[in-house]
């Protein structure tokens, strides 16, 4: 929408110094270019982002999608979740599921960017290696880890107990305890390259004559790190994590593919809970206010990210 | 752009929207009489060997109506929220192969065409699953054939161990304790998260003389503390959470299972197995008196609503698909017991391997029976309390009790 915003504005002022005729043809010119995509956006975001808000104050019952009337009921929804017992668990299991994957996502990303800003031989061929996780689609990465964390014969368990690390095997995906952190590690696995690809492009801009002249001066490498690093790659990183928050918090795929939720619920996240309060027990009103809730979050981080975004663009000027 | 080639594009976008325009009466209309009709349908066999069957039935059916089936296949779960949709949008498939446990729901929306009204008969079929397809004194539903599970044992190891197939509970138990060893578990059955979770349990909890008004009984417990002594003593695999009758299938057939809960479906691919030798026998009960109880399994044809000429259609292509000759060939062929009663008891003096499903989906309980619409929520807390027991640290009482509360 912005890029279509400002190619709009050129255009009208160029048309200000034509004759009245010439004007209003272009105004028309613009319009034209302009209106698919208000059509485009109301149509595919704020129809059905209205539709969701209102269907989160509505009794919405299997046969209201025949009858296509659901009576409103104020927040009888929201008071359904938040009486839920189960709601407390899911909002901390998304908390844990959010802050586990975007702390070891950006530790390790942000490790191995430093560590391919040195030139060795391979570095480049290494660095393309580590964005497969990010160039496979979910659908089979989730599905191949699936199968290698199975708890009977999963390569994991196999190469574990071979190794003698463990007397038993892990129950990954069949435990209560050990769910949410099996697909927390699937996520951290995910999400590395993305961290990776993104503070190596901000530690490749930074100056090098900075580092020399620090390096004369008599710091030492963790020093430089502290002390220029990282307060220069600070926009960098503030996007960085951000944008894997917002990323993370909507996670949904890895979490169905992986474990569905449970067992027992035990890896329910906000999304995968209103998908399966919508999809599975038809409670289309509460899957609506949980998305709804999500929604609020979201729109919080993107604000932050577009303020981020500004401030590190100032910056840059 | 020039001005000629803009007219072209006109003329050409012009043309291109009477055509869509066109495509959609043809597809839509199906008034008129001259163009052959073309119906939808949809159903959830993905697996071997139903999915390439169903395909072949439809096919023959259409031909004899003289319309064209496009078929649709979905996976299990998907299939209520797809027709939901559809139903909101006013284009539900004319024809709908549908588990029988939803099928009341799906009536109450109000899409589907009653077929008692149409001129169907139920005569002669097994009653449960009659009921099983009525809502409100009207039938929605029929099935060509229905299916219920028992107890699936590997004869060679039975054989090899000296044991003889367990009748109760106390002898399942012992007999999976004996037949586990290394990587081979006693036994197999599915926990998993879905409606197949709760169909598996649910011969345990009725024969225990539990029912799902109150889940939280005595005898539902008992139930749940077999499931959860054999899952934690190591005499079934922890994966049962997480395994779907067919992945169950898989492990009996690799003989990582000695025994496995599952339904006569399975039959066409065990028989394929080279070198699988397998006995089946009913479900074990508490003691050797109770008797054991099976849920009905199976689905039901219905036809959605359209307009009075497709609907007429549908109607021919649902009587023929349940016509005593096709509905008897597509049991035999996809390994499900003709809802058929006479046509069953005939099938079970000439099949040996059907004779313990038949004997026992006599007595089958529709899912639906006594809780109507409401059973899906039910089933869903019933399938919570079983991963709640055998995946976590919760005792089947705490699970089971939480499960009523939800319920």
């Amino acid at each position: 929408m912005a890029s279509v915003l400002s190619v709009k504005a050129p255009a009208a002022a160029a048309a200000g110094a034509a004759p009245g005729r010439r004007r209003r043809r272009t105004a028309w010119r613009a319009a034209g270019f302009v209106v698919p995509a208000w059509i485009y956006v109301l149509c595919f975001y704020v129809y059905p982002l209205v539709s969701n808000v209102k269907m989160g104050f509505q009794n919405y019952s299997i046969s209201s999608f025949y009858t296509g009337s659901a009576p409103f009921v104020g927040f009888a929804n929201y008071t359904a979740l938040f009486r839920d017992p189960q709601f407390v668990s899911i909002v901390t299991n998304t908390v844990l599921f959010t802050l586990g994957s975007l702390a070891f996502q950006f530790a390790l990303g942000l490790a191995l960017a430093l560590f391919f800003r040195r030139v060795f031989p391979l570095n480049g061929v290494l660095r393309s290696l580590l964005l497969v996780p990010w160039l496979l689609p979910l659908v089979v990465s989730g599905t191949v880890w699936r199968w290698m964390m199975d708890y009977d014969s999963g390569v994991i368990n196999q190469t574990l107990l071979h190794l003698h690390l463990i007397s038993q095997p892990i129950p990954w995906l069949v435990s209560t305890n050990t769910s949410l952190v099996a697909v927390i590690l699937v996520n951290i696995w995910v999400g590395i390259p993305f961290n990776l690809v993104i503070l190596y492009g901000g530690l490749q801009s930074l100056p090098e004559q900075v580092f020399e002249a620090a390096a004369i001066d008599g710091a030492n490498a963790w020093q430089r790190f502290t002390r220029i690093t990282l307060p220069m790659l600070r926009p960098v990183i503030l996007v960085v994590l951000t944008l894997g928050l917002i990323y993370t918090i909507k996670a949904f795929d890895i979490i169905m593919l992986v474990t569905q939720g449970g067992p027992a619920n035990s890896s329910q996240t906000l999304t995968t809970y209103a998908y399966n309060l919508s999809f599975n027990q038809l409670l289309f009103g509460q899957g609506a206010a949980v998305g709804n809730i999500l929604i609020l979050v979201a729109i919080v981080f993107a604000a932050i990210y577009l303020r981020a975004v500004r401030d590190s663009g100032g910056d840059r000027r | 752009m020039t001005k000629s080639s803009r007219r072209t594009l006109a003329l050409a976008s012009a043309a291109s929207v009477a055509l869509l325009a066109l495509a959609a009466c043809s597809s839509g209309g199906g008034g008129s009489s001259s163009a052959p009709i073309t119906l939808t349908e949809t159903d959830y066999y993905t697996g071997a060997p139903q999915t390439s069957q169903i395909a072949g039935v439809l096919n023959a059916c259409g031909a004899q109506v003289g319309v064209k089936v496009v078929r649709q296949e979905v996976p299990r779960t998907q299939l209520v929220p797809k027709l939901l949709q559809d139903a909101a949008a006013r284009s539900l498939p004319d024809l709908v192969l549908a588990d029988n446990p939803d099928l009341q729901q799906l009536a109450s929306t109000g899409g589907l065409v009653s077929l008692s009204a149409s001129g169907l008969s139920t005569a002669g079929l097994y009653p449960s699953i009659v009921s099983a397809g009525s809502y409100q004194g009207q039938t929605y539903g029929i099935a060509p054939g229905v299916n219920d599970l028992a107890l699936y044992y590997n004869t060679n190891l039975f054989a090899k161990a000296g044991l003889t197939p367990p009748k109760t509970w106390a002898q399942l138990t012992a007999d999976a304790k004996a037949l586990t060893s290394g990587s081979r578990k006693g036994i197999a059955f599915s926990a998993a998260a879905t409606e197949e979770g709760s169909f598996q349990f649910e011969p345990f909890l009725w024969s225990a003389g539990a029912n799902l008004n109150d889940l939280s009984s005595p005898q539902a417990v008992a139930a749940l503390t077999l499931w959860k002594t054999l899952v934690s003593d190591g005499y079934a695999s922890k994966s049962v959470v997480n395994w779907s009758q067919s992945d169950v299938e898989a492990q009996f057939q690799a003989g990582n299972a000695a025994m496995m809960v599952n339904g006569p479906w399975q039959l066409p691919l065990l028989n394929a197995a080279a070198g699988l030798h397998f006995g089946i026998v009913p479900i074990p009960v508490p003691a050797a008196s109770d008797p054991a109880v099976s849920p009905l399994g199976g689905e039901v044809w219905s036809v959605g609503r359209s307009n009075p000429a497709r609907e007429a259609k549908a109607v021919a292509v649902v009587k023929c698909l349940l016509s005593p000759a096709q509905a008897v060939q597509w049991s035999k062929d996809a390994g499900y017991i003709p809802s058929n009663e006479a046509a069953a008891a005939q099938l079970a003096k000439s099949d040996p391997q059907l004779a313990p499903f038949i004997a026992e989906v006599a007595t089958a309980k529709a899912r639906t029976a006594q809780l109507g619409t409401a059973y899906p929520k039910v089933s869903t807390a019933l399938w919570n309390a079983l991963q709640e027991a055998l995946a976590g640290a919760t005792s089947p009482q705490a699970a089971l009790a939480q499960a009523q509360a939800g319920a």
